[in-house]
């Protein structure tokens, strides 16, 4: 019964295919450093499910922010399981990206067919600084108010468009409520659309491409 | 796996992957359900008896104010509403007492004791209700809303039923 829905399925979606494809395909001979691009994509599915269960509660204005996110860590059930897994699994993300990063760095893995999946692979890097950067500020506490000032401070010591840059992130000269929605805004739509659309390209790239062999010393 | 018993490694890999897999939604998925439905199980606004006055206070025939405040927690959010009425007393029984609610019928304004007319004026549609509620006068559809399950404590406070919502 089962077989037969699976085979009528099969044969209009082609999932024999795509677990081949996919799944089934040749591998170089491995080690546990290639695996670190299934994980950051298993921390960007889990970091999206968990910010998607957060604005159940999470309110983007100044005067209900602190207060929601208090309610949400002690007044809804599960609410510390649920912004505990974001918060680690942010930090987390930023470091398994990076080794990431490090590892396809250090085995010379971005050269040719590859430069491309390098320098998407760099974005993606970047858009997820970003979405660190902009998350912080979301609990609108001391911490987060204090950090933004000062990182978009940073932003603003670019020369000759460095205050245009501080006022674009700010939505102004200050830090306000403009700041935090447009913080939000980016951090829940924009970031987030960057991010999966360039983890299409980038996983298109490495299905395409295969991976790379690790160096050996003849190399 | 041709017909041996042995499993080989890469099925080994597929079901270990598949049990941690799964309990892992698990471990996340039920606590997410229960964060998402949680305030459904709550209980709403609270009923609760509530202190009007002193008995002795309230003479008999004369329209007793009193008022109060009920705090509502929504979340991270609350919302204080004021309620009065008058408490009449017909005689010297404590069951005896007409508690009326000066929320005016018609477009929920306060109403106020005047003892020259002997009636509850409205403010602002010059709404008249008499002592026991009645409409006297003006717009208001139905009598004043009357609290009718009330007590006599032991310290001798006359005590209403208040239902939220």
């Amino acid at each position: 019964m089962w077989k037969k829905v699976y085979e009528w399925l099969d044969e209009r979606l082609g999932l024999n295919d795509m677990y081949t494809n996919l799944l089934d395909r040749p591998e170089p001979t491995g080690n546990w450093w290639n695996t670190l691009g299934s994980a950051s994509m298993f921390l960007f599915v889990m970091q999206g499910l968990t910010g998607i269960f957060l604005t159940v509660y999470y309110t983007p204005s100044p005067d209900h922010a602190y207060d929601s996110v208090q309610y949400i860590m002690e007044g809804v059930a599960f609410g510390w399981l649920i912004r505990g897994i974001h918060h680690w699994g942010a930090t987390l993300m930023v470091i398994v990206v990076f080794i990431h990063l490090l590892r396809v760095f250090v085995t010379a893995s971005f050269k040719f067919p590859r430069e491309l999946t390098w320098l998407i692979g760099i974005g993606l890097f970047l858009a997820t600084l970003g979405m660190g950067f902009t998350g912080y500020l979301l609990p609108w506490n001391q911490k987060a108010y204090w950090a933004t000032t000062v990182g978009t401070q940073i932003a603003g010591s670019v020369p000759f468009i460095g205050e245009f840059i501080l006022k674009v992130l700010r939505g102004g000269p200050e830090l306000s409520a403009l700041t935090l929605q447009r913080f939000f805004s980016a951090h829940i739509w924009m970031l987030p659309a960057v991010l999966a659309g360039l983890m299409g390209i980038h996983l298109y790239l490495i299905i395409k491409h295969g991976e790379s062999h690790f160096p050996t010393k003849e190399d | 796996m041709s017909g041996s018993n042995e499993i080989s490694r890469r099925d080994f890999i597929k079901v270990t992957t598949g049990i941690v897999g799964g309990l892992i939604g698990v471990a996340i998925g039920l606590p997410s359900i229960s964060y998402l439905i949680d305030p459904a199980l709550r209980e709403g606004g609270k009923d609760a008896w509530l202190s009007i006055g002193k008995f002795e206070d309230m003479q008999i025939g004369t329209p007793y104010p009193f008022s109060f405040t009920r705090v509502q927690v929504n979340g991270w959010e609350r919302t204080s509403s004021s309620f009065g009425g008058y408490a009449i007393r017909k005689s010297d029984a404590p069951t005896d007492i007409l508690i009326l609610n000066s929320r005016c019928t018609h477009l929920a304004c306060t109403v106020n004791w005047h003892a020259e007319s002997d009636a509850f004026l409205c403010p602002c549609h010059d709404a008249r209700f008499s002592k026991d509620g009645k409409v006297l006068d003006g717009p208001p559809p139905r009598p004043l809303d009357v609290y009718d399950e009330f007590r006599l404590s032991e310290d001798g406070h006359i005590e209403i039923f208040f239902k939220a919502g």
